[in-house]
């Protein structure tokens, strides 16, 4: 089992090195830098630059340097934890991220949970009610779910809570606490403006999943020791439990690879219709505005926590299936 | 002595009688005979396909549905009231009007009322009422804003337009006044194309480069795998995010539309690119291949000839679940600011429109694009479900 984990962890190195390189390339591949924007920009306004302290942030970034070599720097920074120098907030990289990190988790995190919680139930009741009214509803509820742009949903689901509870929701916690150290109280706002957000990423995978669950545990329920557990006399409800409904518990687990990366396009897409204070807002903001550090380690960041999001599955998904535990593990 | 038993052998030693039977033969008889299967028997695989296919009724209704949107970008023109740029400046964010065919109690021509507009001097809100007076009977092909029909010559020809005078916003205006119906009418022009030319250009990737992947494996299989790998857990709206930014501020609005589909298909393909190495790695193995190989057929032609039009089928299939995605995403995109840049219209463009929530609370119609986008998404998939169930008629 540590071996098998050991080999999943090598198996993330080059993934991830990779997904660096890709993410340095699509930030540097923009015409002009920062510095380009920025002094064309106050220029415009009538001010002059500060053409010295420009010079020397250049330098210190290396942007005379071939790109090699500033992939280099930027990489081996992160692995000390060090992202970089945020160009438009003069701040590093570290420093103007701040909680945003952790409230992206903490949403994705809950958001998978509650998919899992939603998704769980009806895709058994879809599976063992094949064709009935209710599977016919609920599927085409889910697949309404799918086809509703995130956004839009965001936009409605604010002005019906407008209306209905009077609530702003345009962020993620009660404006006073913005900017808090994390207290109590702030965790408690968190926790009431979380829902919103949760709901409207939420439902793309959680639809996307019950047809997933639905369509896995039917091909399980038509297999042959099914019929055979029936055929003796056991109970279906405990034939269900006992057999396929284990089989379809393992791609559950394994599918979090799957949604993971929907779950957070939804959430990145929704963060910044709410404006929430999660990375969404800046990551936009800062690759229109060329910030690449910024931009590069919220890309970085993003892709690290799917990875990481696949590893844990598959680690949970060994320790659960045997066959994997004890096969050749490469398999996924 | 026992009588000799009625046989139709002949006596032992005689030589034997040559027999024939009287009854009609028909070398057709068995397959036609319809306990053996029926017509299906003899059916070929695509009609097959097309059978299951029409088993799946909300597939087919989906296929149908899909079908007529897409003809109907042919005659955009013709099908909007408005042109696509016709302000109405006195008409700003009217409300849509209601087509009542009554009148007095008796049924008359489709007609809508006059609009009266009065400005709230305290919110500073333009209120529109009907004007019970002013009745404007619809005119069906009528001649209307003038337009050139594919760039080939002026056209005015109109499916509806309102009286000479009158207007009909079936939907409302938004903020210049534009007729919110037209509009939609033309955008689904490129939110329906953008999806396609995705779809085409990931098709292709993924074919050639799963393809190589599957036929030939060791190094370059294991390169695409990992890149595969990779791209598949980038989580693709940031992704599409960072390369929409790439695209220059200068580039014309038709270039950004190319380029914006190049960004959807070039991160799509990886699915397809899967789909087709393990499909090449299971046929690779078959008689077939190896009789095509012995008989001197290249790589391409053996991929292209016996091995891809096997699951050709199956590709479809899992192509047609992926265009929702990028219709999705060239929305997201264009409402958030990086995708399409207006004179371009599509669905994306005129949902950003409808951006704040007071927007929302105070002109909802500007909301209606979101409709046809839910309605494409649900049919493709639906479609591609069907498709899928269909593909494998064997089964």
């Amino acid at each position: 089992m540590l071996r098998y984990i050991l080999w999943r962890i090598i198996t993330m190195i080059p993934t991830l090195l990779l997904i660096s390189a890709l993410v340095f390339t699509i930030i540097e591949l923009p015409p002009g830098d920062y510095f380009e924007s920025y002094v064309s920009e106050l220029r415009a306004m009538g001010e002059a630059a500060d053409l010295a302290e420009i010079e020397l942030l250049k330098e210190r970034y290396g942007f005379d340097e071939p790109m090699i070599v500033r992939y280099f720097h930027w990489v081996s920074g992160m692995l000390v934890g060090d992202f970089g120098y945020s160009f438009e907030y003069r701040l590093p990289v570290n420093e103007v991220v701040g909680d945003r990190l952790w409230l992206t988790i903490l949403v994705s995190v809950v958001t998978i949970a509650f998919t899992w919680l939603i998704a769980f139930p009806i895709g058994i009741y879809s599976a063992t009610h094949q064709y009935s009214w209710g599977d016919y509803g609920l599927t085409f509820v889910g697949m309404i779910g799918i086809a509703v742009p995130n956004f839009i949903l965001a936009l409605v689901m604010m002005y019906l809570a407008n209306i209905w509870f009077g609530t702003s929701i345009g962020h993620l916690m009660d404006r006073e606490y913005l900017n808090q150290p994390m207290s109590w109280d702030k965790f408690v706002s968190i926790l009431e403006h979380l829902w919103i957000p949760v709901l409207i990423i939420g439902t793309a995978g959680t639809a996307a999943m019950i047809r997933r669950l639905r369509a896995n545990l039917l091909d399980e329920l038509k297999k042959q020791y099914v019929v055979t557990a029936r055929s003796k006399g056991l109970h279906p409800v405990k034939v269900l439990l006992k057999y396929p409904l284990r089989m379809a518990l393992n791609f559950f687990i394994s599918d979090i690879g799957s949604i993971l990366p929907a779950v957070i396009s939804g959430a990145e897409v929704t963060a910044i219709v709410l404006s929430l204070e999660t990375t969404g807002p800046m990551l936009i903001k800062a690759l229109q505005s060329q910030d690449m550090y910024l931009a590069g380690s919220f890309l970085m960041f993003l892709a690290f926590l799917t990875v990481i999001g696949v590893l844990v599955s598959d680690v949970a998904l060994a320790l659960l299936d045997p066959r994997i535990r004890f096969g050749a593990g490469r398999h996924r | 002595m026992k009588p000799p038993m009625k046989t139709p052998l002949s006596e032992p030693g005689a030589p034997l009688e040559h027999f024939v039977s009287d009854a009609h033969y028909d070398p057709n008889a068995l397959e036609q005979d319809k306990e053996h299967g029926g017509p299906a028997a003899h059916a070929s695989q695509l009609r097959l396909m097309w059978w299951y296919f029409c088993q799946h009724r909300i597939a087919l209704f989906s296929g149908i549905f899909l079908v007529l949107i897409y003809l109907s970008i042919l005659i955009s023109e013709f099908l909007a009231p408005y042109n696509l740029h016709t302000r109405n400046t006195d008409f700003i964010y009217a409300p849509p009007v209601s087509v009542h065919i009554f009148r007095d109690g008796e049924l008359v021509r489709p007609y809508t009322y006059g609009q009266e507009m009065t400005l709230d001097m305290d919110t500073l809100r333009r209120n529109y009422s009907d004007n019970k007076d002013d009745i404007q009977p619809l005119q069906f092909f009528c001649h209307g804003d003038t337009y050139r029909f594919w760039n080939l010559f002026e056209a005015d020809l109109h499916l509806v337009c309102p009286p000479e005078g009158g207007q009909l916003f079936l939907l409302g205006t938004d903020r210049l006044g534009r007729d919110v119906l037209s509009r939609t009418i033309y955008g689904a022009r490129i939110s329906l194309t953008i999806g396609i030319f995705g779809v085409m250009m990931s098709f292709v990737l993924g074919i050639i480069i799963g393809g190589i992947a599957g036929y030939r494996g060791g190094v370059f299989d294991m390169l695409v795998q990992r890149i595969t790998e990779v791209l598949q857990s980038i989580p693709s709206i940031p992704l599409w995010m960072a390369l929409a930014t790439i695209i220059p501020l200068t580039w014309s609005p038709i270039l950004v539309y190319v380029g914006i589909t190049v960004i959807l298909g070039l991160l799509d393909w990886t699915g397809l690119a899967r789909a087709v190495r393990s499909k090449l790695l299971s046929l690779r193995e078959e008689d077939y291949v190896v009789a095509a190989q012995l008989l001197g057929a290249s790589s391409t032609r053996v991929i292209g000839r016996h091995l891809v039009p096997g699951f050709m089928s199956h590709l479809i299939a899992s192509a047609t679940l992926t265009i929702p995605g990028m219709i999705l995403g060239e929305t997201a995109l264009s409402f958030l600011g990086i995708g399409l840049r207006p004179p371009i219209t599509s669905w994306g463009i005129l949902l950003t429109e409808a951006r704040s929530i007071n927007i929302i609370a105070l002109y909802p119609w500007l909301l209606f694009p979101v409709l046809p986008v839910i309605l494409v998404i649900l049919a493709f998939n639906f479609l591609g479900d069907g498709l899928r169930d269909a593909a494998d008629p064997y089964k």
